[in-house]
C-alpha cells in the first residue's frame, strides 16, 4: 500500500464510528487521513475512501486504551471535543492520540504543547455550551404529565447532560429535545433513553399551546416572567453585560424571554 | 393556589428582595438518593441572568415585607409608604416546587421583614423549609435568613433544613448601626450567627462518629453589608469581613452598593450613583485574601484606608511593593506567582502544571492563553527577554492604564470576572 496517499475515512459521525476509524488507522499504519461524516459527504477527487463500519468492540479497545494513556480529564476532553462536531477535530484528536500513545506521562496538562491546548480549547467551549444547556432548558409541563423542553445547542451536548438531569429530576418524567439534531431524551422514572419525535404538522416549539400543555403551564410561565422582571434592578441596568450572560440566540426558548 | 392573588403577592415580594445581593447556591452537598426532587451538589447554576447582568439562580423573595422595624436605608422600614403582602406558608413552597421542577431554579432563598416578633417571624420560615424537606421531599438549595434575636432553639432546626443560613450586618461600623437603625444592636446580628457556627462544629463532629447525623447547614453562613450608606472607609468595611469570615468561619460576605431609596437625610440622596465601581474593588480585594493567599493588612491599612479606583486592588500592592519584583515564573512559589498582576488563579494553575514538562518562555504563555498586557511587566522567564527599563511606579502604572482601556466593560461587572 502506498504510504503516501490520502485515506478518507468515511463513518457515522457517532463516536463509536470515530474510535473505529482511529482502530483502523493504527492497524494500516495510515499516515494521512482525514475524516467524513454522512452529513458532509462530498465527492474527492484525490485520495482513497475507507467505508468504516463502526465496531463496538474496536472501538472499546482504542476507549480503553485512550484511558490508560490520558487523565480522567484527558480522556472526557476527548470525548467532549468530538462532540463539538468541529470540522477537522477528528484529525485534531487523532494527532492528540498519537502523541498520548507515545508519550510515557500523561500529557493532558502540558499546555504548552499546541495539540493539548487546542484539544483542551474545544472541550473548554463544549463544556460551556454543556453548563449553559444545563441552565437553560426550560421544562413545561405536557397534558400527558411530561416535563418537555426543546433546546438547540450549538454543539451536540444532549449525552453530556443526560446524567445531571436525571438524577437532578429523578422523581418526573421529562424529554429534553434537540430540535436542530433531531433527536432526544427520555427519562421514564426508571432510566433515559435516545428517542425521536415525529413533532405534530405546525407545531411551533415557542408556543406554548392548550392542545399539548396543561392550564396551569402557562400561569406558572406567567409568575416566572414577573419574577424575572421584579428582581431587575433597573437602576443597574446594563444589557450589554445581560447579552454577554445570556446570548440572543438562547432566548426563543427562554420562558423568562417570552413577553 | 389562586393565580391573581400569588401574582400580586409575588410581585411585591419579589420587588422588595431584590436588593439582597447573594445569589450563591454552590457549596452545598445534598444528593438526591432517595429519588426525591432535586440536588444541591457542587457548583450552582445561574439559571438567566437580570437585565442588570446579575445571576438568577434562587426564588428570592420575603416571606412578608410588613416589619415592625425602621431601619433607614431598607424598602421595607415600617415608615415608608409602599404596599404591603404576606405569602402563606404553602404558597411558598408550592412555588418553589414548580419553579423548580421546570428547571428555573437552583432553589429557594427566603428573607422576610419582622412582624410581630423575631421568633414569630423565624418559626415560619423554618416552617417553610421544613415542609420542602419532609413533605415534597425536596433536595434543593434552601437558604434562609436568620431572623436578628431569633431563639436558639429555632436557628438549630433551621440548620437542619437550610442549606445556609444568613444574618446580613448590614452596617459595616457599629456607629453607622447606631444612627441609621438606632433600635437594633449587633449583639442581636452575632447572637444567631455564633449559635449557627457552634452547630456546624458539633454537627461535623459528631459527622464523624456517626455517619447518618443528619447535615446541618451543609453550606454554612454568610453575610451581606452595604456599602457607601454611612460614609465608612474600605479598610474598615474590610477588616469587619475578614473578622467575620474568621471569627464565625463564614463561607462568603457580599458587598452591595447602597441604591438610594429614600430623602432621609441621613442617607445618600436619591439620584446619587450606585458605587459599582468600588463594590467591585471590594469584591477584588475579597477574593485576594480568600483565594490568593493575601492579608487584608497588605491591601488596606492605616497609611492606606481606602482602594484605588484605577486599578484593582492586586495591581496597586505590586504598585506599592515593588521590590518583589520581578518574579520568575518558572521557580517561585504559588502564593508569589499569584501575585502577578494580571494572572487569574486559572493562568496560576496552568503554569505551575507546565512548567513541570519544560521550562517556560514568552511564547508557552502566550499559548497557553495567559494574559500578558499587564503581566509581562512583573515577572521574567525563560527568555532573555524582559522589561529592562527601571520604572518607577507612576511611570508604570500610566503605561499600563494607556493599554487597559477595554477593561471597563469587565469592571462593571459585579460577579467573577475579577481578574481578567
Ligand atoms: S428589620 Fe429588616 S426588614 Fe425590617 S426595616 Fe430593618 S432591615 Fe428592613
Amino acid at each position: 500500500m502506498l504510504m503516501s496517499e490520502e485515506h478518507i475515512l468515511r463513518y457515522d459521525g457517532t463516536f463509536d464510528g470515530f474510535l473505529t476509524a482511529v482502530f483502523h488507522v493504527f492497524e494500516l499504519k495510515l499516515l494521512t487521513v482525514s475524516f467524513q461524516r454522512p452529513e458532509r459527504v462530498q465527492e474527492s477527487l484525490f485520495g482513497n475512501t475507507i467505508e468504516i463500519i463502526t465496531d463496538l468492540e474496536k472501538a472499546d479497545r482504542v476507549w480503553k486504551g485512550i484511558k490508560s494513556k490520558t487523565s480522567g480529564t484527558g480522556s472526557y476532553r476527548v470525548y467532549s471535543s468530538f462532540l463539538s462536531e468541529q470540522a477537522g477535530v477528528e484529525v485534531l484528536l487523532l494527532d492528540y492520540l498519537r502523541q498520548a500513545f507515545k508519550s510515557a506521562i500523561p500529557m493532558d496538562s502540558d499546555f504548552s504543547n499546541a495539540t493539548v491546548l487546542k484539544v483542551s480549547q474545544i472541550a473548554k467551549s463544549v463544556g460551556r455550551e454543556k453548563h449553559r444547556m444545563e441552565a437553560f432548558v426550560r421544562f413545561r409541563l405536557t397534558n400527558d404529565g411530561i416535563y418537555f423542553a426543546t433546546v438547540e445547542p450549538d454543539f451536540d451536548v444532549l449525552p453530556l447532560i443526560s446524567k445531571h438531569f436525571k438524577s437532578r429530576y429523578a422523581d418526573q418524567k421529562w424529554i429534553i429535545y434537540d430540535i436542530k439534531r433531531g433527536y432526544g431524551l427520555y427519562y421514564d422514572l426508571e432510566k433515559v433513553e435516545v428517542m425521536q419525535l415525529s413533532l405534530p404538522e405546525g407545531f411551533d416549539a415557542t408556543k406554548t399551546n392548550r392542545d399539548y400543555f396543561t392550564a396551569s403551564e402557562l400561569e406558572f410561565q406567567t409568575l416566572w416572567q414577573d419574577y424575572f422582571e421584579s428582581t431587575n434592578i433597573k437602576s443597574r441596568k446594563n444589557m450589554k453585560l445581560h447579552v454577554q450572560h445570556v446570548p440572543k440566540r438562547y432566548w426563543k426558548y427562554l420562558s423568562e424571554k417570552l413577553r | 393556589m389562586s393565580f391573581e392573588r400569588t401574582q400580586e403577592k409575588l410581585k411585591i415580594l419579589a420587588d422588595a428582595a431584590k436588593y439582597d445581593v447573594s445569589c450563591a447556591s454552590s457549596g452545598s452537598k445534598r444528593s438526591n438518593a432517595s429519588k426525591g426532587l432535586g440536588d444541591a451538589t457542587g457548583m450552582g447554576i445561574c439559571h438567566s441572568y437580570t437585565e442588570d447582568g446579575r445571576c438568577v439562580s434562587l426564588l428570592k423573595i420575603l416571606l412578608t415585607n410588613y416589619c415592625i422595624f425602621d431601619c433607614a436605608y431598607c424598602v421595607t422600614r415600617k415608615s415608608n409608604d409602599i404596599k404591603r403582602a404576606a405569602f402563606q406558608v404553602q404558597e411558598v413552597v408550592d412555588l418553589t416546587i414548580n419553579f423548580y421542577r421546570r428547571n428555573y431554579i437552583e432553589g429557594l432563598f427566603l428573607s422576610s421583614g419582622i412582624f410581630k416578633s423575631a421568633d414569630y417571624t423565624m418559626e415560619r420560615l423554618v416552617a417553610v423549609a421544613k415542609k420542602l424537606r419532609l413533605e415534597e421531599n425536596f433536595n434543593g438549595y434552601i437558604h434562609l435568613k436568620s431572623i436578628p434575636g431569633a431563639s436558639d432553639e429555632l436557628m438549630k432546626e433551621a440548620g437542619l433544613y437550610a442549606d445556609r443560613l444568613s444574618v446580613n450586618i448590614e452596617i459595616p461600623t457599629k456607629e453607622g448601626l447606631k444612627l441609621l437603625a438606632p433600635e437594633k444592636n449587633r449583639e442581636d446580628f452575632i447572637k444567631p450567627m455564633v449559635k449557627v457556627k457552634n452547630e456546624i462544629i458539633q454537627y461535623q463532629s459528631e459527622r464523624k462518629i456517626i455517619k447518618s447525623t443528619p447535615k446541618f447547614a451543609p453550606a454554612g453562613q454568610s453575610t451581606q453589608m452595604i456599602i457607601g450608606a454611612t460614609g465608612e472607609s474600605d479598610q474598615q468595611i474590610m477588616w469587619t469581613s475578614n473578622y467575620f469570615y474568621k471569627k464565625f468561619n463564614l463561607k462568603r460576605v457580599y458587598y452591595s452598593g447602597y441604591i438610594p431609596i429614600s430623602y432621609d437625610s441621613r442617607l445618600p440622596q436619591i439620584g446619587t450613583d450606585v458605587p459599582m465601581l468600588r463594590e467591585n474593588r471590594l469584591y477584588q480585594t475579597d477574593w485576594l485574601m480568600r483565594f490568593y493567599g493575601f492579608e487584608v493588612h497588605e491591601i488596606l491599612n492605616n497609611e492606606h484606608q481606602n482602594l484605588d479606583l484605577d486599578v484593582d486592588p492586586k495591581l496597586g500592592w505590586a504598585l506599592r511593593n515593588m521590590e518583589h519584583f520581578p518574579i520568575d515564573v518558572n521557580k517561585a512559589d504559588k502564593f508569589m506567582v499569584a501575585r502577578i498582576p494580571g494572572l487569574g488563579m486559572k493562568s496560576v494553575y496552568k503554569i505551575l502544571q507546565a512548567r513541570q514538562f519544560r521550562k517556560l518562555n514568552w511564547d508557552h504563555l502566550k499559548r497557553m492563553g495567559v494574559a500578558l498586557n499587564r503581566a509581562k511587566y512583573f515577572l521574567v522567564c525563560d527568555s532573555r527577554d524582559f522589561e529592562r527599563r527601571d520604572l518607577t511606579s507612576p511611570q508604570l502604572k500610566s503605561i499600563i492604564l494607556q493599554n487597559s482601556t477595554s477593561k471597563y466593560q469587565k469592571i462593571l461587572s459585579p460577579q467573577l470576572n475579577l481578574f481578567g
